[in-house]
């Protein structure tokens, strides 16, 4: 069971609105709008150390500069409006409340979506946010894996604990990969971030087991604005997976996530995502605005960060997972597919910036769009001066469902060196009523002809996919694809 | 009895007013029988198979079809496959990043379903696919990769008659499987085909040489010249065509119409 598995229930959820799944839920919020002082309320709420709250200010001091400005970064291929920064909300306490009380009063619809997921009647309860017992399994599941993490060494907690716990671990790399300098969105959740994850991973350990913020339950209802900070010592190896939803708003929800990854010497990061935030509605209403700054650096040598996404939710995306590739015969991946529908506007790729010797990246995206959606790939490949011999293949596949949706590709190449290689590939295609037909003479509908021949064209990312993460992947996809028949 | 019947069929393609492909086919097929459909290039014999399983360029201006006593042109392509109607195609289509053993599991399941049977467990699914392409001599080790994906032209060609095997059709159309084979691969193909006759199948092998029906014996052959089957007689007839070309059969036609 995996976070993501986590968010898309609750965003099946969600879709239950009309019928009251949800009940407003007694929390502590702060006023709206955005101002030092509510940097401060955030900070002394969490009950940070002062050198946290410094760094908060500073970054919303630079933050209110871009503002001023007019800095925005709206250089991409999207539509849509900015978003009013001084009317939205920044904290809201984590509810204490359980929604339900039992199982049976959860929605049937809901349970009927667990069920074709397969997940365990205990993880149900967790997820649709039933009263948790004392004894009931997860709660030992999270225990028997936090004993097996601490065994290892392995600190896996929420951004706030280690905070507290960790000073100088996360003192040192906070912002390290991602300044908070770095792009207006990014200073914003250095402001304001309300929680996330932090994992690290001692010198020479392998992780015993993937990571998901699933196992992190008694960290609920962290926000918009999470951070997620990953450390890889010498010889280390971890998975981390996420996965992401909202409930259903009229309004348009910002999202604005920082994620960072060190990998040391010969250690290796994994980061998997499956993002199905809230898309907005049939009418382009409503849908998140993910807008997110993630960046990974192989800092020492032989380390390797890669990055594997299903990009599925959200009325806006706009996010570029990078590596910086420092350390020699550093190895840089980025594993997409973005599959936009309805009036879902997506603008991701990746930046692959060589600057060790033997580096090498791969970069494969495959965007499917559908009705009026737009779907824009957009990549650097930078290789430095001193970059000898790096090496990237990039390739980049767009699928068009109708006539009337986008596929764009923008590939950006920067070579300051003689001895790299660097090698694109692009392709759109249409599905082909040939395809179609073949398999229809096999006899296979439809829909289910279009959910082959899509999971087929994703193939090549999905495997990049943790097993569990693959099969709910894949179960996503398909249920995308069952409004876009016709 | 009649397992497919057509009468006075007349297609044209879609968007193009004038240009009748089949004018007045009339052609019947008992279960059980192979028949063999031979003709030149261009005389509309693949726009038959076509027509037949469904295709939706194909306007069907006249005449009727009839499948095991059923009206077959109110089907969509989907549920003539699941009544028993394969087409082995002339061009094999790729799907990049589809496993055969996937495609293959859907589209059994998917007949199954249709037929009133169970839906094979995984383990009956293998066991069958192992199975099923030993006995047509396919390379086991294709049922792994991606539907015809860099399959070479014999193999794509082999690869249907082995989907044909797992599909256990009532009805199995050949367009052209012999065409682009060397002599092994025919042979191949050829010895596939025989296996899987029997008496509650039908098979209709089009063709434009005679070479493959000397390893699939044809109860009848039709000659078709454009659009329209001129001639039907029994195996002997393609012997005669092998020997003297189409040309009598042509001139003979135009005799009979004048």
């Amino acid at each position: 069971m995996s976070t993501s598995e986590t968010e898309y229930l609750k965003g099946k959820a969600s879709e239950d609105y009309e019928h009251g799944f949800y009940t407003d839920i007694e929390s502590e919020k702060a006023p709206k709008g955005l101002d030092e002082d509510i940097v401060r309320y955030i900070s002394r709420k969490k009950d940070e150390p002062e050198w946290l709250l410094d760094w908060r200010l500073k970054a919303y001091r630079y933050f209110d500069q871009l503002l001023e400005s007019g800095h925005y970064p709206d250089w991409a291929h999207l539509d849509y409006e900015r978003p009013d920064f001084q009317n939205m909300r920044y904290f809201a306490a984590p509810k204490g409340k359980a929604e339900y009380d039992n199982l049976d009063e959860v929605p049937d619809e809901i349970l009927e979506t667990f069920e074709r997921l397969g997940i365990p009647l205990e993880e149900q309860k967790a997820l649709t946010g039933v009263a948790v017992d004392a004894v009931m399994d997860s709660v030992s599941v999270a225990t028997t894996f936090k004993e097996k993490l601490k065994e290892k060494g392995v600190i896996f907690k929420s951004f706030g604990e280690a905070a507290k716990d960790h000073p100088e671990i996360v003192r040192e790399h906070l912002g390290s990969v991602v300044p908070y300098t770095d792009n207006l969105y990014a200073a914003l959740n250095s402001a304001v971030f309300s929680d996330g994850s932090f994992v690290y991973v001692p010198e020479g350990v392998t992780c015993p087991m993937e990571l998901s913020t699933y196992f992190r339950m008694n960290e609920q209802g962290t926000g918009q604005f999470e951070r997620t900070l990953i450390v890889a010592e010498p010889g280390a190896y971890v998975s981390y997976l996420e996965g992401c939803t909202a409930p259903m708003r009229q309004e348009h929800q910002l999202h604005a996530a920082v994620v960072e990854l060190i990998a040391h010497e010969d250690s290796e990061i994994k980061y998997s995502t499956i993002q199905n935030w809230y898309p907005g509605d049939e009418e382009g209403q409503g849908g998140v605005y993910n807008l997110v700054t993630k960046r990974g650096i192989c800092k020492g040598d032989n380390s390797k960060i890669s990055w594997t996404q299903l990009e599925t939710g959200s009325a806006v995306t706009q996010k570029y997972p990078s590596v910086i590739l420092a350390g020699d015969n550093s190895v840089g991946e980025f594993y997409s597919v973005a599959f936009t529908k309805g009036h879902q506007q997506a603008d991701t790729g990746t930046k692959m910036q060589h600057i060790g010797k033997n580096t090498n990246s791969t970069i494969i995206s495959k965007g499917i769009s559908a009705d009026v959606a737009d779907n824009s790939y957009r990549g650097l490949v930078k290789v430095g001066k001193n970059a000898d011999n790096a090496r990237n293949f990039s390739q980049c596949d767009s699928m068009l469902l109708g006539p009337n949706c986008g596929a764009h590709t923008y590939p950006y190449i920067e070579s300051n060196s003689p001895t790299a290689q660097i090698e694109h590939e692009a392709t759109t295609s249409k599905v082909g009523d040939d395809q179609m037909f073949y398999c229809h003479q096999r006899g296979l509908g439809e829909e289910e002809a279009l959910k082959l021949i899509v999971n087929g064209f994703c193939q090549e990312v999905l495997q990049e996919l943790p097993m569990e993460f693959a099969v709910e992947a894949k179960e996503l996809l398909d249920i995308e694809l069952e409004g876009s028949v016709g | 009895m009649a397992l497919l019947e057509v009468e006075n069929l007349h297609v044209g393609v879609e968007d193009e007013d004038d240009l009748d492909i089949l004018k007045g086919v009339d052609l019947t097929l008992d279960t059980g029988q192979l028949h063999a459909l031979m003709g030149p290039n261009g005389s509309g014999k693949s726009t038959l198979a076509a027509v037949l399983a469904g295709r939706e360029e194909y306007e069907v201006l006249d005449g009727e079809i009839r499948y095991d006593g059923e009206d077959l042109l109110k089907l969509e392509p989907e549920e003539r496959a699941e009544e028993g109607i394969f087409l082995a195609f002339q061009y094999p289509v790729e799907l990049p990043g589809v496993s055969m053993t996937n495609f293959l599991k859907e589209a059994v399941n998917s007949v199954r379903e249709a037929r009133g049977q169970d839906e094979l467990s995984s383990a009956e699914f293998l066991q069958q696919l192992r199975e099923r392409a030993d006995m047509m001599g396919l390379d086991a080790d294709l049922t792994k990769r991606s539907v015809n994906e860099g399959f070479s032209g014999g193999e794509k060609k082999r690869n249907e008659i082995f989907q044909l095997a797992m599909l256990e059709p009532r009805l199995a159309i050949l367009d052209e499987t012999d065409s682009g084979l060397d002599i092994d691969a025919l042979q191949n193909v050829s010895d596939g085909v025989n296996k899987l006759r029997s008496d509650d199948r039908g098979f209709l092998v089009i063709t434009h040489y005679e070479r493959i029906l000397q390893y699939i014996v044809p109860d009848r052959v039709h000659v078709m010249l454009d659009g329209k089957i001129v001639r039907s007689g029994g195996k002997e007839l393609a012997r005669q065509l092998e020997d003297h070309g189409y040309e009598w059969v042509r001139e003979e036609a135009a005799a009979a119409a004048a």
